[in-house]
């Protein structure tokens, strides 16, 4: 077989390549008979041209550990007090350090043997002697456990959230976790930026707390505070219908907690119509409600949901069959919400919007209708040009033009790449470089001609000459793009993968395919016969 | 033979007019150097300073005041409000700038504030864009890194590649990253980085005798300058997208230089004795027709994006159109004439050598 038999076959296998992986991106050739025999990639949209919402959360991680060292405290007491030792003045300083006294220092041997043994995670960063000879430790987490825990917090955080889109159906969505603190969100389809954050970012802490109304609430407000007690706000309506803020005193010790929620639905209270949510416990969670509200009998019970009372009811009765429900004034859409939450479970800490990025619907299709209308204006504008210009070889470098579309968007939906808005003027950009090279060719193809070589030979001399160049040439450009798919995000990235795939389809159309169609054309010409070029 | 837009025998004399295109350079990049002095820096956008912006598109005709009343009333002050594209488009960008108040808030005010004066439907929100000022800062990090190694590779790239001396690039690769990492030691931020980077390139190219790297990346930083310069002239906010186009006019306009070169350092292998402007001069011109007609058809095709592609990419083509003229312009203008410029001191070419010899003997 001759070397143009077997280029010939190439273009022949790289142009049904081009098409198969291209064509089923077109809803209408999916649907069609032909769409069952074509391999099913497609290229993805990004959020740009898809529309949807974009957000980048960062987890409030020191938050996280503070509640952990908080939480280490109580284990240390607890564990001291079985050996009967006891631990007093224990407090938090600056949300990193635990600082509490050992009331009796001749234990102080004993006490250390159980910290080694039970709390590995935690080191003692300090003991000072303070009056009469008892001892004070300030203790805070390993550098290695601290950074498990913030990872284990963000990966918890994850999956959290993931469970609340899915509880929420968005479809295709995307979570995922990032370097350091950070989560990346890409929820295609949403347009309500409130809403999506309302679901993702509510941190859902639900807890139950007794009210103890015999303390002073104004003195609260000062800050006097009588131990084991805490000051919230219930959030309540007035009369004339605007909510203002109650304060309430209530156990710091909270009796329940979301973690015992087995179920939350949306129902309507009969006389107002007004939605509330309505939870069922775990068998678990409705024995501990049982047991709680049958000690606490005509005492007020809060219900808190991220450190605000959504209501506090006197407990008439021992409550069984764990059913509890959370009334506020809140909409339909705002109680589903909460339910979707209150199901999926709190968030290990809570989180910020650091980045928001919305493209409504309208704006994405606005914008693939501008990509298409600018690919097909300059496409027609390239095309036209090529053909005054260079008469049938013009003809061939826009057959490979067109080629070198097909093969992005086919390497596209091979690698399962991102077209971005960035990424569509990578391609009309490359589309333009694929016609760039054939210039250089076409251009060193004439001067040969001027200087008498024969037609064969200026092809061959031409597309020699030429691919190195273009070769070169086309290289500080892929630099530019391999650096900036490193360091880009999202939409940049898009441009990128465009750039780059552009740059390596465009050298194959422009200097082998045309070189092959050059040179077919030219197989069955006499050898005195012009060139039209 | 088809149309010939550039006649085959062009024989123009570029190099005579090379001082006249130093001046005009020299003024160009000098002026978008004052400019960014006067301005205290290039003008980020949302991407890179943080800030909010929301697009909207109303259902009726209104103007900026409409909008801006009922923001004013609402207590949000310090917003802008943009007209975004033709009239009856009824577009408006609405902005706010990082200043530590919580941005999200502030959207969600603007949204309701608007929603109560205007009515529900009155508006649909195309677009939001919040950024804090920690993804700001980070997202303007990664735009420096990615100059910054664009810069550092092209570079050693180019250094090798003209005159086929990888020695001498793997020097200039050794020299630079050790410049760099003892700089950044030192606690050099990313910016000035990149320019330190760009001196000790140019530094290196001289001491090494590259001449022609060097002048390739003389003629790169220029366009790269130039149109940094006239955006910070006509006030368009930097972000994501143009740092996009920056790296890629980085790249791209290095082609048209490329091909001149490749023909000057064929001409030296065939014309020996030829004084070397001269050699310059007709590798300009042999090569002109195919410099200018790729980059006409780069030029229809960011026109067609700058006309057709919308708003989001109106800036990126702009640069691209700004970055592809100025690129043409320097590698006729600025990187052949200014081979000569560097003297015979740098002739590094063997064929180079001789021809001068053999010149001077004849």
């Amino acid at each position: 077989m001759s070397s143009l038999s077997w280029r010939l076959i190439v273009v022949t296998l790289a142009t049904v390549f081009g098409l198969a992986f291209t064509l089923p991106s077109i809803e209408a050739v999916r649907q069609s008979p032909l769409g069952s025999i074509l391999p099913s990639n497609q290229v993805s949209l990004g959020l740009d041209l898809k529309g949807g919402i974009h957000l980048t959360l960062g987890v409030d991680v020191d938050k996280a550990v503070a509640n952990a060292l908080a939480q280490g405290g109580q284990d240390i007491k607890s564990f001291a007090q079985e050996k009967e030792i006891a631990i007093i003045r224990q407090n938090l300083v600056d949300n990193k350090r635990l600082e509490f006294v050992l009331a009796s220092p001749d234990k102080k041997a004993a006490f250390d043997e159980m910290l080694k043994k039970q709390f590995g995670g935690m080191t003692v960063e300090r003991t000072d002697t303070v009056d009469d000879g008892k001892i004070k430790y300030t203790m805070g987490f390993t550098t290695e456990y601290r950074k498990n825990l913030v990872s284990l917090t963000v990966d918890q955080a994850v999956k959290t959230i993931r469970n609340r889109i899915d509880q929420f159906g968005v479809a295709e969505p995307d979570i995922r976790k990032q370097a350091g603190d950070r989560i990346q969100i890409q929820l295609p389809g949403l347009k309500d930026p409130d809403r999506a954050i309302a679901l993702v970012g509510k941190t859902a802490h639900l807890e139950f707390k007794i009210v103890d109304d015999s303390a002073d609430v104004a003195k609260a407000e000062k800050g006097q505070l009588p131990p084991g007690r805490e000051l919230i706000m219930e959030r309540i309506t007035n009369r004339d219908g605007t909510p203002v803020d109650r304060p309430l005193v209530v156990k710091s010790e909270a009796v329940l907690t979301g973690e015992h929620i087995a179920d939350a639905r949306v129902n309507f209270d009969q006389n107002n119509n007004q939605p509330y949510v309505s939870l069922n416990f775990t068998p678990r969670g409705a024995k501990i409600f049982e047991r709680v509200t049958g000690d606490n009998l005509k005492k007020r019970m809060a219900i808190i949901l991220d450190g605000k009372a959504y209501s506090a009811p006197v407990i008439q009765d021992r409550i069984a069959g764990g059913r509890a429900t959370i009334t506020g004034r809140y909409t339909e859409t705002e109680a589903r919400d909460l339910a979707v939450v209150l199901r999926a479970g709190a968030l290990p800490a809570p989180v910020n919007v650091l980045e928001q990025r919305t493209v409504g619907p309208s704006l994405g299709q606005e914008s693939i209708d501008n990509g298409v209308m600018s690919i097909s204006v300059a496409c027609g504008a390239i095309a036209l040009f090529m053909l005054v210009y260079y008469s049938f070889s013009g003809v061939v470098a826009n057959i490979a033009l067109v080629l070198n579309v097909f093969l992005i968007t086919s390497g596209l939906a091979l690698f399962g790449a991102t077209l971005t808005l960035p990424g569509i003027a990578g391609i009309i950009l490359t589309m333009a470089m694929s016609v760039d090279a054939n210039i250089i060719i076409f251009e060193r193809i004439r001067e040969e001609i001027r200087l008498g070589l024969p037609p064969k030979a200026s092809i061959k001399e031409g597309f020699q000459r030429g691919a190195l160049t273009i070769l070169d040439a086309n290289a500080t450009t892929a630099i530019a793009a391999i650096v900036l798919y490193e360091f880009g995000t999202g939409p940049i990235r898009g441009f990128a993968v465009t750039l780059l795939l552009g740059i390596v389809a465009s050298m194959f159309t422009a200097i082998f395919v045309s070189r092959t169609l050059m040179e077919l054309w030219v197989s069955g010409h006499k050898a005195e016969t012009k060139l039209s070029i | 033979m088809g149309l010939e837009l550039i006649k085959p025998n062009i024989n123009f004399n570029f190099l005579g007019y090379r001082r006249y295109a130093y001046v005009i350079s020299l003024l160009l990049v000098l002026a978008g150097v004052v400019s960014l002095v006067a301005r205290g820096g290039p003008k980020y956008g949302v991407d890179f300073a943080g800030g909010m912006t929301v697009q909207l598109k109303f259902a009726k005709a209104v103007t900026a005041a409409d909008i801006q009343k009922p923001l004013d009333a609402a207590g949000l002050p310090h917003l802008t409000v943009q007209r975004l594209g033709q009239e009856k488009d009824n577009s408006f960008l609405i902005s706010a700038a990082e200043k530590g108040e919580p941005l999200e808030e502030v959207r969600s005010k603007v949204d309701k504030a608007l929603k109560a004066e205007l009515g529900d439907g009155a508006f649909e929100v195309q677009r939001v864009e919040v950024v804090g000022p920690k993804v700001g800062e980070d997202l303007r990090a990664g735009a420096l890194n990615a100059i910054f190694y664009a810069v550092v590779i092209i570079a050693v790239y180019i250094s090798g590649r003209f005159e086929q001396r990888w020695m001498a690039a793997g020097l200039m690769g050794a020299g630079l990253t050790s410049a760099m990492w003892a700089l950044r030691h030192f606690g050099l931020s990313t910016g000035y980085l990149i320019i330190a980077a760009i001196l000790v390139t140019l530094v290196l190219c001289w001491a090494l005798k590259l001449k022609y790297a060097l002048g390739a990346l003389v003629a790169d930083v220029h366009d790269v300058f130039i149109t940094i310069g006239i955006f910070s002239i006509l006030g368009i906010e930097f972000d994501l997208t143009i740092v996009a186009a920056l790296l890629t006019i980085l790249g791209y306009s290095l082609n048209d230089t490329i091909i001149v070169y490749d023909r000057i350092r064929e001409r030296l292998g065939q014309a020996k004795g030829e004084p070397f402007e001269k050699v310059i001069n007709d590798a300009v011109n042999q090569t002109l027709s195919r410099t200018m007609l790729t980059s006409l058809i780069t030029l229809f095709t960011v026109t067609a994006l700058y006309m057709f592609g919308g708003s989001v990419l109106k800036d990126f083509a702009l640069a691209m159109i700004i970055g592809i003229v100025t690129g043409t312009y320097s590698s006729v203008f600025v990187a052949s004439p200014i081979l000569v410029d560097l003297g015979s001191g740098l002739d590094t070419f063997q064929q180079d050598e001789q021809g001068a010899a053999e010149g001077g003997k004849a």
